[in-house]
């Protein structure tokens, strides 16, 4: 038996118990969540226990359908809520990604050119702001968004307004905030894929005549497809069910579904409502989430 | 006229110095702000320190605050020893029966909505009766952390040279001694990371602790997330401020650990 063989057994069993722990943890914590959402009444003790109890599984409708109540009106009208945060939450997910892969990509661009040095430094200065606090970080744009913040000072000072602009509680302000916050998350694949590109393959392109505009359109930006799918999914999947940016920085006048979820759970105590958010949530991510895991596989397999 | 293609042009010069100034300007202003004497956020009264006496006087915010780095603390050191094993796991277990199961598993969360985590943990924690607190905010958080210790682990595990470890078997060791006395001290700098970045992930949630906390003992970022709702404080510039004090203490240990794992001859963690 090879060395690797023997050494192997017991790294498997190394990975017994946080096999058991992610199983308890993080799987067996969805069946809960699915057994609840198609469970007309909470499973949870009081004090949580819900009012209304009907959730939008195909169970409840059918109960529902059979009570022809009051309830089952109000379902209508929050599936409709439902529907339109959903298409809110792709609205905002898809735009989001293109305007951080429009700014991300310069900046992971001009990373990858810098001498060699110089680039573990601009690395090391976008990775800080990632353990920076997320929350701080948008806080600190709440500071200078405000009516009175430094924005509307400036642009008073300047003359470029003649009245302070309302800059929070706006879409505006949330896609700031989001593209703010997942931009270390957009540059570093990005990176990752422009530095360990080849540079003789654009000198050989310079030397059949192309111009550096060509080159990039013809050989930098198609090798550097693999980075953008990396670095989009991994913006887009945790942006479709943000709370905390929008719901500091948007206005409430229409949510995006982990508001709506957050608006069941907290608000309304609505549980299995909740829910059930959460499992379309879910669905909506399996896509994106397998393709996510297939290109994290790859990556891996390339690095060995 | 090769080089023409390749050459650090102006484009990537601004490009560059604008997405930096971009990440970094709303941070130095909120950390000028938190020594703004005024009680008005917006007008500057001169230097003071009045809102970091604010905080720590201010009862309620300090318990969130202990709560807050006692999880942070406790949570890393399970996530760290959980993630380490589960790199073990996949970086040198070869092939296994659920191993595509167990990568699934590990890499999902770390993209997963918040929302979805925190909903599932407390529909478990609920359904198990367990008291919530202290502990189930711990458990949610070692979860979600253990992950990307398990991926700055693994690619350092991954880069290794394997052939010291099949030395030390050639030369007499068991699997395990071959793994302690080769191995372990070779990753310890990507274990180092690996729990700094458990400890300031956990520092910095709010949406998994508010649902996996009980009533009474809320974490630092959720008292911080109910008063930035209500409007900006000064005290709370004070309270963020010491937060990134405290990041940055922490960045900069990190980053000798990985120094110190570069000038071994290996990559460093990606993250």
């Amino acid at each position: 038996m090879s060395a690797r063989r023997i050494f192997a057994r017991p790294a498997r069993l190394a990975a017994i118990a946080p096999y058991l722990w992610m199983v308890l943890f993080f799987l067996v914590p969805f069946g809960f969540v699915l057994k609840i959402s198609l469970s007309q009444t909470a499973i949870a003790q009081p004090p949580y226990t819900p009012v209304f109890d009907f959730s939008e599984g195909r169970a409840a409708l059918a109960a529902a359908f059979a009570q022809l109540s009051f309830d089952n009106f109000r379902l209508l009208v929050q599936d409709n809520l439902y529907i339109l945060s959903y298409l809110r939450s792709l609205v905002v997910a898809v735009t989001s990604t293109l305007i951080l892969l429009l700014i991300g990509y310069p900046i992971a661009y001009g990373m990858a050119r810098l001498p060699q040095r110089w680039q573990a430094v601009a690395m090391m200065l976008v990775i800080v702001p990632f353990w920076t606090s997320f929350l701080i970080r948008i806080y600190a744009w709440i500071n200078i968004l405000q009516h009175d913040g430094l924005l509307n000072q400036v642009l008073l000072t300047l003359h470029i307004v003649s009245a302070p602009v309302v800059w929070l509680s706006t879409d505006s302000a949330m896609y700031l905030g989001i593209v703010y916050s997942y931009l270390p998350f957009m540059i570093l694949p990005l990176y990752a894929t422009l530095s360990k590109m080849d540079a003789s393959l654009l000198e050989a392109a310079g030397d059949l005549g192309a111009s550096p505009r060509q080159a990039f359109w013809l050989v930098t930006f198609p090798l550097s497809l693999p980075g953008v799918g990396a670095g989009a999914l991994l913006c887009f999947i945790p942006i479709v069910g943000e709370f905390v940016i929008p719901d500091l920085l948007a206005g409430s006048n229409s949510l995006m579904i982990g508001q709506t979820l957050w608006l069941e759970f907290f608000t309304n105590k609505d549980w299995p409502v909740a829910s059930a958010a959460a499992v379309a949530l879910l669905l909506l991510l399996v896509p994106p989430l397998v393709l996510y895991d297939r290109l994290q596989r790859r990556q891996l397999e390339a690095n060995r | 006229m090769a080089h023409t293609v390749t050459r650090l042009t102006r484009f990537n010069m601004t490009s560059l110095a604008v997405g930096l100034a971009f990440l970094y300007l709303p941070i130095v202003i909120l950390v000028i702000y938190s020594f703004n004497a005024s009680r008005l956020v917006t007008v500057w009264g001169g230097w003071s320190l009045r809102w970091y006496r604010e905080f720590f006087s201010d009862r309620a915010m300090l318990e969130a605050a202990w709560m807050s780095l006692s999880v942070a603390a406790v949570s890393a050191t399970l996530a760290t020893l959980l993630g380490t094993l589960a790199a073990v796991g996949l970086a040198r277990g070869e092939r296994f029966r659920g191993r595509a199961l167990f990568s699934g598993m590990l890499y999902s969360p770390l993209v997963m909505p918040e929302v979805i985590s925190g909903l599932s943990l407390l529909l478990l924690f609920v359904a198990l009766n367990a008291e919530r607190g202290f502990w189930t905010v711990t458990i949610a958080h070692t979860t979600l952390t253990m992950c990307f210790v398990t991926v700055v682990v693994q690619s350092r595990l991954s880069a290794l040279d394997r052939s010291l470890e099949e030395a030390a078997m050639d030369l007499g060791c068991d699997p395990v001694r071959a793994f302690l006395m080769v191995t372990l001290p070779l990753i310890v700098p990507a274990i180092v990371a690996g729990w700094m970045l458990a400890f300031t992930l956990s520092l910095d949630d709010v949406v998994i602790a508010s649902f996996t906390t009980g009533p009474g003992s809320a974490t630092l970022p959720i008292r911080i997330y109910s008063e930035v709702r209500l409007g900006v404080k000064p005290e709370i510039n004070a309270i963020c401020t010491l937060v990134i004090a405290l990041i940055a203490v922490i960045i900069v240990i990190a980053s000798f650990a990985s120094r110190l794992s570069n000038a071994r001859g290996e990559s460093a963690a990606p993250l």
